[in-house]
């Protein structure tokens, strides 16, 4: 993944995740391997449109706020994609979907995070908990 | 390239094709040839770990992220030796006759429809779970419909040796459900039928298919398949096309198989659906047990049906609508969440429809009609009073803004809970029940085949899937599947064997 995508990535996913505020190294490199993994089966027309939905967003973050989307604040930064996921236009509502879902994946498929969050199923059911 | 031949070639293994498997088994004690061709492999005891990611990559097409021509909608199906059977809770309902009888197919009789999946609901067991086996997220739900005015049933479900995992969406680590990977499927085996796995069906003809049969990859889960990696003939005496919606109609449309009635890919439905969540003040039993044991059937009066269902982390952090603080906050609150699923009863729509595009990929096309819209709001409000009755602080309502509903709004939810708060592209819409693109009918005029799934003007060419179903069947469908593909296997076994 690019450096300036990675940053966005993980800003993003502060934004979308605050718990991702504290992730490990490990977390975030296991957050990130599950994207590009995801990515990587996807059209290749998906993955260009994301990034250009990224590229979109740095934009909206200079032009409205004077500043790259990575050094925002967090609480500018959901302003910010609130706006676009609320917009009448369905592209920008899909676009934020897709980020998010994605970081979303990336997040909470790990077991450490899975296991923070008290999920305990498990193929043995009912003898597993007793 | 490889020819073989063959009397009968069915493609797909799910609860149509499973079923024919089985229904024409008999021919093979006759001499007669019958092979079964499935795009996914044969899974092995103990390879369904209930691992979300590892096990929608393995089990479902684009890792259970297919999405609808616009990206406003998820669409679910499996592949693999015993199809979206593998995936699926078990619930086994027989077609509501209303349904039946609208759906206006001469030769389509509810009470034979009845008769038939009374049938199937001995083979796989069908039985009520016991009381003590469900779980708070399903009890909790009974209670809270009784509670609120509704008539909660108990789902049929078709399980032998149960766990109570909880991962069913996931394929069942105890092999549970009697799905046809374990009963139809291995009993055809036994009688002669062949099974070949990993074999993609490129490409349809009279009287013959084009398949490419896949290697093993390295590392994957499931069997090496059963004839050797490479490309294939198959030429049969008759086809059965049972790959599902997303598997038949694909396939005609990208063979331009010439006379093909014009409605082919037409009619589509799928009861597109949502997930709600109620928080409660302490932590329930939801990830253990099975999770979809009641139900709430509004499909006649009100367009839709409410189930239990519990689902993991990732799928559970997908449908919450939104981000941020809230977000997080309701999935910290994970053992605290009560879930149910609202579908909405759609009905067949100029305009939805399977397509392929330049590549032969399938494509749907699907709008949300202002109906379609409407049931799933009213079933969101319904959810709600059920969540609150039973006892929830709050209840995730995506079509509210904000989507949190708070327990002193309870007598607001008409105003709280309404559509134009219902936006695409906001929320997280998904389907399951993926219906329609090869319906029954009279004529190549109204219809893709006849009664008994023939394709109108190709006799030797059945359908025995769910793209038979003319419009939406408004309930949980693999029964009536498996009951019209048995209809379908009866009227081609004089044919074969003749």
């Amino acid at each position: 993944m690019p450096p300036s995508l990675r940053s966005a990535l993980r800003a993003l996913a502060t934004s979308f995740i605050p718990e991702t505020a504290g992730a490990s190294d490990v977390q975030w490199a296991a957050l990130e391997t599950r994207v590009e993994q995801a990515l990587s089966v996807r059209p290749q027309t998906t993955r260009r449109q994301l990034g250009l939905f990224v590229t979109l967003l740095a934009a909206a973050a200079r032009v409205r706020y004077r500043t790259a989307l990575t050094s925002l604040d967090p609480a500018r930064r959901i302003v910010l994609l609130e706006w676009f996921g609320r917009s009448p236009v369905l592209r920008f509502r899909l676009g934020i979907w897709g980020l998010r879902t994605l970081i979303m994946l990336g997040w909470y498929t790990q077991p450490s995070v899975i296991e923070a969050l008290g999920y305990r199923a498990d193929p043995a059911g009912w003898d597993a908990i007793r | 390239m490889s020819v073989v031949r063959c009397d009968v070639a069915i493609v797909g293994t799910g609860a149509g094709g499973g079923t024919a498997a089985l229904a024409l088994a008999p021919l093979v004690a006759h001499g007669k040839r019958v092979l079964v061709l499935e795009r996914g492999p044969r899974f092995q005891d103990g390879e369904f770990t209930g691992r979300e990611l590892e096990m929608s990559a393995a089990l479902y097409a684009d890792q259970g992220g297919f999405l609808t021509s616009d990206g406003t909608m998820t669409l679910a199906f499996a592949r693999g030796y015993g199809g979206s059977t593998l995936v699926y809770t078990g619930t086994s309902l027989i077609a509501p006759p209303r349904v039946i009888r609208a759906w206006g197919v001469p030769g389509i009789d509810a009470d034979d429809l009845a008769r038939r999946s009374r049938k199937y609901m001995e083979q796989n067991d069908v039985h009520l779970l016991e009381r003590e086996r469900q779980n708070d997220n399903n009890r909790l739900f009974a209670e809270g419909a009784a509670r609120a005015g509704f008539h909660p049933e108990q789902f049929p479900l078709n399980l032998r040796g149960c766990r109570g995992s909880s991962l069913c969406n996931l394929g069942c680590p105890n092999n549970a459900k009697q799905g046809t990977n374990r009963v139809q499927l291995p009993a055809a085996e036994r009688l002669g039928v062949e099974v070949v796995t990993r074999a993609t069906v490129t490409r349809i003809e009279a009287r013959r298919l084009h398949a490419v049969v896949a290697e093993r990859p390295a590392g994957g889960k499931g069997a090496a398949p059963e004839w050797e990696p490479g490309e294939y003939v198959i030429e049969a005496g008759h086809i059965v096309l049972a790959g599902g919606v997303m598997g038949t109609p694909p396939l005609l449309l990208a063979s331009g198989l010439s006379g093909l009635p014009r409605r082919t890919g037409e009619g589509f439905t799928c009861h597109p659906a949502h997930i709600l969540v109620g928080e409660h003040p302490s932590p329930i039993t939801n990830d253990v047990g099975h999770p979809k044991s009641w139900f709430v059937d509004r499909g006649a009066e009100d367009g839709y049906v409410l189930e239990t269902c519990m689902y993991f982390p990732f799928v559970t952090a997908k449908n919450l609508t939104g981000f941020g603080p809230p977000h997080s906050a309701l999935m910290r609150a994970f053992p605290r969440l009560q879930m149910i699923l609202v579908l909405a009863c759609d009905h067949a729509t100029p305009g939805n429809r399977i397509a392929v595009d330049r590549g032969g990929t399938p494509v749907v096309h699907y709008r949300f009609t202002d109906a379609v819209i409407e049931s799933m709001v009213r079933a969101t409000r319904a959810s709600a009073q059920i969540f609150f009755a039973a006892g929830a602080l709050r209840v995730h309502a995506p079509s509210a803004d904000p989507t949190l509903v708070e327990r002193h709004d309870a007598e607001r939810l008409e105003a709280r809970i309404h559509a134009r708060h219902f936006r695409t592209g906001q929320i997280s819409i998904s389907a399951a029940h993926l219906m329609g693109g090869c319906g029954m009918g009279s004529t190549a005029a109204d219809s893709v085949t006849d009664d008994r799934g023939r394709v109108h003007g190709h006799p030797w060419l059945r359908i025995a899937d769910a793209s038979l179903f003319p419009d939406s069947l408004e309930i949980n469908p693999y029964l009536t599947i498996m009951a019209l593909a048995d209809r379908v296997a009866e009227g081609l076994l004089p044919d074969v064997a003749g």
